[in-house]
């Protein structure tokens, strides 16, 4: 018992010692989110003591037995100037500072490595490229530019590691995205931090933070393969092969070069073709119709799960890189004849309607 | 009763004059309506958005509603109003008669507004275009023709809106009524005249209000690219 | 001229000029109403504070052992729900502002009596609906209601609560509407704009709010219901929904609602520094118009409570640049208030203490808004309990502050009966300390990262939550001793002149308690407000005289 209890003293005297008033320091970001907040700390606390001072110094000197006599003052426009343009200049300087890290932390550098995330009621799902599958364990390379492509299932979460400064919203029908580049080996809190229901604080993990090579060898073990060839099975799987063909004979755009180029639609807008645009192709079809394209797509909603989606945006990624098998000419299962009908061909044009305009994508 | 004694009795004890009494009962009207504006706002704003986000989806669900209706609807409302604002002028002249018969006019009329609302609706009922459960939503081939992008889950939410918007402006149509009827029954009792007539002013005032969030209404819901 | 006269014993007034329960629930004198506020509020507060009580218990431990996770989910959002929408918004307003605003234009009732009353009712319907949907299984969205959970997960009562504050918030229109029409066009001849109590001015920005902000989310809420109860999809990203336009037209609302909460505060904080300091307000133009600032840009700020839920990067720009903007005024008034003091002849009673109190804590509350409107450091505390301890610290720190020291402040023109100061200063002491320990604690809880609405948490947060659940016992006594202290007054207080504090204003110069209609004969006011000075005169001269 008494040993406990001295065990107790320790720990406690430790812990007081390290009493911790930050999260470790984990990323790029950490260092300069906390440079902007010591500031802001310093400003606030130059504020209230010296508004503080001032009350105490103000209603001592001033008190009544000193000060029975009131002195009549209107106010001061030389004062009401000052003390509202200083103000202001503080406040724009810290605006710009802000303002100045939050564009550092969305804009997520070129060749930063992707991991899809699937957020649903209450647990998280990670789905790396080389093909690991995480459920609320993450593993991170230190050093490397890392991006979330995070989707939810159900309702609004929100992706949050303290160690890294970070956080996004992870909404239902969307991707959102945050990115980090990890500077310190080590196992981190990983919260949800937008309420969502009975389990929101269980939704919590561990981001694992690990040298390139653990790394490495972490993500090639045990995986049957990468997410863009679980997603080129999918893309089978489902029939998209049909009419999405690598050459333009197929009845829908040729997909292989169409992950983050322009698109221009039939009503004359042109749209990006991001993870979202890819997304929302196969789950609401009807709601971008590529120019020259029919408006004949059905919708997977409610038969592609967030899990197979991702790894249907990682395939069409992929093959925008150059990193995948483009998908054959598939042959009509009753016919046995491979499909020969572009969508240019008049006889897919309604009758007295003029040709519709060249089908390719606007290329950059 | 003569005016003087009627202008005793209807100062309020809070008010120094019958100037200030009116002044501010106006003001006050006039301040409500502005927090109308705001209440329908919010629908107005929800609509604005997804009409831009799904322009096609709307437009072919507003095809669907009869425009000769909601033609005919509006010239009915603008009639009502008008005859609101003949009751208004009969109590500034204290003709008692005259006025009790423009605001039952103008009753009747609102009663017909919601009459072909309600056929309007079981229009909507039959076609399956209330939203839920029963919600399904045909894409005619013409329909499809002019409007490419049709997703008839885009039309659920226009169907959605339309319901909720006409049935807002239905529901203040009906408060409408009630107080008409209540300056009916006061009207008729001679409480109204020169001196006094600032109720049936400001239920006027509400009754254009409500005319007119309809003016808006009408071509939003029912005009989305009629233009051929 | 303000002057205190001694007034007989016997003199009716609007408490005793009629007596039955019927001459309280059909009344429709505004102070009678205010009276009716101020039993309803303290009620809803004393529920809300129960709730923020269980909170605190069980966040002592890290493990979530005292109950489970749907109850405390449950519990939290009817605090919010509570707290915000049936004390925070009316309290001020519909008790002091009710009572007052006549009383300081110089009118005998407010524009519209009648509606006046209606208000309250709804306010009172309103929150039977939602206490109903507590107690019959609670809700648990949280108070801000997000979809689509609140919509399509949720298998709670968030109907019958939503409805409960769709309901209450045309009380809070009518009031703001009574509060706008009776400043117009109700003042006393004499009274001028730049004649007006910062009280009013306060109040008169809120009332703009009221007005303009409280529809929106009326037909918010209604969506809410309508698509929780029709099934439509407007909210559903399933459905072509999205779920981030709820999130805009909620905190078009509820941004300016804490501007609602506040300014009032701001109000009754003019009146007591400029009496405890026994001068006019420095720059007085300037804090009137201040009030006016903060409500139009209030409208302007929303989406900074949105910056990490998907809003674009130039979106979020702007308004961080706005949110800095609407920071200025209320800086101004701080440095005013402070300004007041300096060459004042300051009395320490405590509607004073809690002047002092509320300039330090809703500086360092409004000082952590600055890291929140800052871009780049709200994405790290976003949704962390540094949020929580930012508006506990204005809220609580700021805006029940005020409402305590104006309820002491105006205790004898209410009740005609002194309160304890003692027990009052010993209040007002505890509330501060408890204050300090419950909340400070929560910003450093927040910048290490530890969420909101969480049940249970890593055990490195105990410390500072066991800090903050110590302070709040402290807290709690703080709140309950007044109410002890004033009811004990109603009987056995000394009974009080009509002008014991020698304030400026013309509910000075009424009885205390005042009569039925306010004023025998219409004031016609010749003086510039807070004319301490002439004031401060006749003092002198009935002394030396």
């Amino acid at each position: 018992m008494s040993r406990a209890l001295k065990e107790l003293e320790q720990d406690g005297l430790r812990y007081m010692l390290n009493f911790p008033l930050l999260p470790d320091r984990a990323s790029t970001l950490s260092v300069h989110v906390d440079a902007l907040y010591f500031f802001l700390v310093a400003l606030t606390l130059v504020f209230s003591v010296g508004i503080a001072l001032a009350i105490v110094i103000l209603a001592i000197r001033y008190r009544r037995e000193r000060q029975p006599k009131p002195v009549p003052i209107e106010g001061s426009l030389v004062l009401e100037l000052t003390w509202t343009i200083i103000p202001l200049g503080i406040t724009m300087v810290i605006f710009i500072w802000a303002a100045a890290i939050y564009f550092y932390e969305t804009r997520p550098p070129r060749g930063a490595m992707e991991i899809y995330a699937v957020g649903k009621q209450w647990m998280w799902k990670f789905e790396h490229v080389e093909g690991q599958r995480e459920i609320n364990t993450l593993h991170v390379p230190i050093g490397r530019d890392v991006r979330m492509i995070m989707t939810s299932q159900d309702v609004i979460h929100s992706f949050f590691v303290p160690a890294f400064r970070t956080k996004a919203d992870v909404l239902p029908g969307r991707y959102t995205s945050v990115w980090f580049r990890p500077t310190k080996t080590g196992r981190y809190h990983l919260f949800c931090a937008e309420y969502c229901g009975t389990q929101h604080s269980g939704m919590i993990g561990e981001v694992v933070v690990m040298e390139a090579a653990d790394y490495q060898q972490w993500a090639q073990s045990g995986t049957d393969g990468s997410l863009a060839s679980a997603g080129e099975k999918n893309f089978q799987q489902y029939g998209c092969a049909m009419c999405h063909r690598s050459d333009t004979q197929g009845r829908g755009p040729n997909i292989v070069a169409l992950y983050g180029k322009p698109v221009l639609l039939d009503d004359g807008r042109t749209v990006l073709a991001d993870e979202t645009y890819i997304r929302e192709s196969i789950m609401n079809p009807g709601a971008k119709i590529a120019s020259g394209f029919k408006n004949i797509m059905p919708s997977f909603e409610g038969q592609i799960s967030e899990d197979e989606m991702v790894a249907l945006v990682a395939y069409v990624k992929a093959l925008g890189n150059g990193m995948a098998n483009p998908p054959a000419p598939v042959a009509n299962p009753d016919t046995g004849v491979y499909p020969v009908t572009p969508n240019k061909e008049p006889s897919m044009v309604a009758p007295n309607q003029p040709k519709p305009a060249p089908s390719q994508p606007k290329q950059k | 009763m003569s005016d003087s004694q009627t202008a005793v009795h209807v100062l309020k004890h809070h008010f120094r004059d019958m100037e200030q009494q009116n002044e501010t009962s106006s003001f006050g009207m006039w301040v409500f309506l502005v927090t109308e504006i705001m209440f329908f706002g919010g629908l107005f704003c929800a609509y604005l958005i997804y009409r831009i986000l799904y322009f096609d989806s709307f437009a072919a669900a507003s095809s669907t509603i009869d425009v000769k209706w909601g033609a005919i609807n509006t010239v009915v409302l603008i009639c009502s109003s008008l005859t609101m604002a003949l009751a208004v002028h009969a109590a500034q002249l204290g003709k008692r008669k005259v006025l009790v018969g423009f605001l039952i006019a103008t009753i009747m009329l609102g009663g017909v507004f919601l009459g072909i609302k309600a056929k309007e609706y079981h229009d909507k009922f039959v076609e399956h275009h209330v939203p839920g459960p029963s919600f399904h939503f045909e894409v005619e081939p013409e329909m499809a023709e002019k409007f490419h992008a049709i997703d008839p889950a885009k039309t659920e939410i226009f169907f959605s809106l339309y319901f909720l918007m006409t049935g807002l402006h239905a529901t203040h149509m009906v408060i409408g009524f009630g107080l008409l009827t209540w300056l009916v029954i006061a009207g008729s009792k001679g409480k109204y005249s020169p001196i006094y007539y600032s109720p049936v002013e400001m239920v006027g005032l509400y009754w254009h209000f409500v005319d007119i969030v309809w003016i808006w209404l009408f071509p939003l819901l029912y005009l989305i690219s009629r233009h051929h | 001229m303000a002057t205190t006269v001694a007034q007989p014993v016997e003199k009716t007034n609007y408490l005793n000029a009629d007596y039955g329960i019927k001459s309280w629930l059909l009344t429709t004198d505004h102070k009678r109403i205010a009276l009716l506020y101020l039993a309803s509020v303290t009620f809803f507060f004393f529920i809300g504070g129960f709730f923020a009580m269980l909170i605190r218990l069980e966040l002592l431990t890290p493990a979530g052992d005292l109950m489970q996770a749907d109850t405390y989910n449950k519990v939290f959002t009817m605090h919010g729900v509570i707290m915000v929408f049936f004390f925070l918004i009316p309290s001020i307003p519909a008790v002091l502002g009710n009572f007052l605003v006549p009383l300081m234009v110089g009118a005998k009732d407010l524009a519209f009596p009648k509606i006046n009353l209606l208000s309250w009712y709804l306010y009172m319907i309103g929150g039977a609906f939602a206490l109903y949907g507590m107690i019959n299984g609670g809700v648990d969205t949280g108070w801000t209601f997000y979809t689509p959970f609140s919509t399509t997960y949720s298998n709670t009562n968030v109907s019958m609560v939503a409805i409960g504050v769709f309901i209450n918030g045309f009380s809070s229109i009518f009031t703001g509407l009574n509060f706008i029409v009776t400043i117009h066009r109700m003042r006393a001849p004499g009274l001028t704009w730049s004649r007006l109590p910062l009280f009013l001015w306060s109040h008169y920005a809120t009332a703009v709010i009221m007005v303009l902000g409280t529809p929106v989310i009326a037909i918010t809420l209604l969506l809410v219901a309508a698509e929780r109860l029709l099934h439509l999809g407007i909210f559903d990203a399933r459905l072509g929904g999205d779920p981030i336009l709820f999130q805009h037209l909620f905190w078009f609302y509820s941004h300016p609602a804490v501007y609602i909460m506040i300014l009032p505060a701001m109000g009754v904080i003019s009146e007591l520094v400029t009496c405890f300091s026994r001068k006019r307000a420095f720059g007085y133009y300037f804090v009137a118009l201040a009030s006016i600032g903060i409500a139009v840009i209030g409208f302007l700020v929303w989406a900074h409570h949105m910056f990490v839920a998907g809003i674009s990067v130039y979106a979020a720009m702007v308004f961080s640049f706005l949110s800095y903007l609407v920071a200025i005024p209320s800086a101004i008034k701080v440095f005013n208030w402070t300004a007041t003091l300096y060459k004042g002849s300051i009395r320490f009673t405590t509607p004073m203490l809690y002047v002092f109190g509320f300039i330090g804590l809703f500086t360092i509350g409004g000082m952590t808004g600055l890291f929140l409107a800052a871009l780049g450091v709200d994405v790290h505390v976003t949704d962390t309990y540094f949020v929580v301890a930012h508006f506990h610290y204005i809220m609580v720190g700021g805006a029940i502050m005020a409402y305590l020291g104006g309820l002491h402040f105006w205790w004898p023109k209410i009740t005609g009966r002194m309160y304890p100061e003692s027990w009052a200063k010993l209040s007002a002491l505890l509330v501060f300390v408890g204050f300090n320990l419950t909340f400070f604690p929560q910003f450093v809880l927040g910048y290490m990262g530890m969420p909101r609405r969480y049940w249970q948490y890593p055990p490195e947060f105990g410390v500072l939550n066991i800090l903050s659940t110590a302070g709040a016992s402290v807290l709690a006594v703080g709140y309950v001793f007044p109410m002890i202290y004033f009811a004990w007054s109603l009987r056995y207080g000394p009974k009080a002149s009509a002008n014991p504090w020698r304030a400026a204003g013309l509910e000075w110069t009424v009885p205390s308690p005042p009569s039925t209609f306010n004023f025998d004969e219409t004031p016609v006011v010749t003086w510039e407000a807070y004319n301490y000075d002439e004031i401060e005169e006749t003092e002198e001269a009935e002394v030396v005289g």
